[in-house]
């Protein structure tokens, strides 16, 4: 176990801070609300010669994923930082990076997709990316922004993997939050992380290799199968990262994280700092004697479905809170929910109630009293045996 | 056709095949048959060429080999017969094309379904 120096960060800090004790080959990056501060603050590092990064200010987001691909296709170790639109204009360029099986690390500070513009917190921008092939975790703390970002490297680079990754956290509500942040020595970060050795890098010029070549009706199918199969078998990888760090930080580092989901009768499940707000109120609620629960999932692609169901299917009645809205899929359902519920009609468990809240778009503040109706309505639904609306919104006006 | 490189196969399963699709064998896209593709082939007359080498600096895909400053022979395992040679050849021929007995130019192209076999 090693000592961490806590200081007061906020959440872009905390991930700039990590990014400087990693010292990566390359970062390319373009600014946007509530990002910049991460590569700002990095290109600070640069500036006075902190950190070795070659850093390559681009002209947009689509440029920045474009040059992290060619360094890491190069062999280095690259870095990148976005959100929202930013995200959005990268679009094509992630399915590339995946495809290409580069171990690129990009922070995401969730922000809402426009239209219309908006800069606060939803999750609509690394949804709109689930299918891309990179792994996604959600941070809720400074904190846990920190240690994913340095997991996230270690993880991405595994010779077994070779998958990107997109470190979430919430936009000014994680982002901009001054937190006490617990932070390794720098050596013991470089220790964790290590050197990267692609086995294939294009600057071998011993060994030339040809990256993104193309594929015929042939073959493209044979290497997606492959790219899946990669993901699908990175939870392994993933949890023996995790537990590293674990051993190192003296930090939990779950892929779920319960809070009296052991006997939960009602149980809500919900992603990144909202599950805060909805802890404080389960906390409460349990004083006075409900056994409610409240489910993080830390973890998102790779889906840990059998985890989650396994969590919650003794409940009562669970209901599923998702920060973004898949439109167009059955009720307009979220894309949490959407996993879950595919999840648990797999796993051959029935008969549970389980609803889905939309809440927080754009930034929409969500109040102990909503999470308190919810809970509510989760009791309503097990106590009467119906479930209602399938599909429900907290914090909507109307 | 001689290339330095074994052939790949064309029918790997999915387990096989590089991660990412990276190319490890340098410059093995020789090995890739696109001479099947063609539904005419090019046709030169040798004895009417001016030498030019307009036709070899123009293919896109470098089927046309050139040895000590003269035209030497068509790669047929690659041409895909696009058809430029015959196009760009700048030479009206005075006889009748040793090939296809018509006037026109040194470089004809002559339809696919006329030979029998692919011959390299």
């Amino acid at each position: 176990m090693v000592a961490s120096k806590y200081m007061p960060l906020d959440g872009a800090n905390a991930v700039s801070q990590a990014m400087r004790q990693i010292n990566p080959d390359v970062v390319a990056a373009y600014p946007i609300t509530p990002q910049t501060a991460v590569v700002q603050n990095f290109s600070q590092y640069v500036a006075d010669g902190i950190v070795n990064t070659e850093f390559i200010p681009v002209e947009s987001e689509h440029a920045a994923m474009s040059a992290c691909i060619g360094a890491s296709a190069a062999g280095a170790r690259v870095m990148t930082a976005t959100a929202a639109n930013g995200l959005a204009l990268m679009w094509e360029m992630l399915y590339i990076a995946s495809g290409m099986r580069l171990p690129i690390v990009l922070t995401v500070v969730n922000r809402a997709l426009s239209s219309p513009l908006n800069i606060h917190c939803d999750h609509s921008d690394a949804m709109g990316a689930r299918d891309s092939g990179w792994l996604q975790f959600y941070a809720e703390s400074g904190q846990e922004a920190y240690d994913n970002t340095i997991k996230s490297l270690k993880i991405a680079e595994r010779k077994d993997l070779l998958l990107p990754v997109m470190s979430c956290q919430d936009g000014f509500i994680t982002g901009h939050g001054v937190e006490r942040v617990g932070l390794l020595p720098d050596e013991v970060v470089q220790e964790f992380v290590g050197s990267y050795d692609p086995e294939f890098y294009l600057l071998d010029t011993d060994h030339p290799v040809t990256m993104g070549a193309w594929d015929f009706t042939d073959y493209y199918f044979e290497h997606k199968r492959q790219q899946t199969e990669a993901m699908n078998n990175a939870m392994p990888i993933i949890l023996d990262v995790c537990e590293e760090y674990e051993r190192l930080s003296e930090r939990p580092q779950p892929i779920l994280d319960c809070y009296g989901m052991d006997d939960a009768e009602y149980a809500l499940v919900v992603l990144s700092s909202t599950a805060g707000t909805a802890r404080s109120v389960a906390r409460r609620m349990r004083a006075q004697g409900v056994k409610v629960g409240v489910l993080k999932p830390r973890l998102y692609r790779p889906f840990p479905a059998e985890q989650i169901v396994d969590c919650i299917k003794n409940c009562k009645a669970v209901g599923v809170l998702d920060r973004a809205i898949s439109f167009g899929a059955p009720q307009g359902m979220g894309p949490l929910y959407t996993d879950i519920t595919a999840g648990l009609f797999n796993s051959g468990v029935s008969g549970l109630p389980i609803v889905n809240y939309i809440y927080g778009l754009g930034g929409r503040d969500t109040t102990p009293p909503m999470i308190e109706s919810a809970f509510a309505d989760l009791k309503i639904i097990a106590d009467t045996g119906d479930r209602g609306d399938m599909v429900r919104y907290l914090g909507l006006r109307d | 056709m001689t290339t330095k490189h074994k052939v790949p196969r064309l029918d790997l399963p999915w387990e096989e095949v590089a991660p990412g699709g990276v190319v490890t064998a340098v410059g093995n896209s020789e090995t890739y048959v696109t001479g099947t593709w063609r539904t005419m082939r090019p046709i030169r007359d040798a004895e009417q060429c001016t030498q030019c080498l307009v036709c070899w600096i123009m293919c896109p895909d470098s089927a046309i080999t050139v040895k000590d400053g003269k035209v030497d022979v068509y790669d047929y395992v690659h041409c895909k017969g696009c058809g430029i040679c015959a196009e760009r050849c700048p030479v009206n021929i005075r006889q009748p094309h040793s090939f296809t007995g018509k006037l026109g130019k040194v470089i004809q192209m002559v339809p696919e379904s006329e030979f029998e076999d692919y011959t390299w």
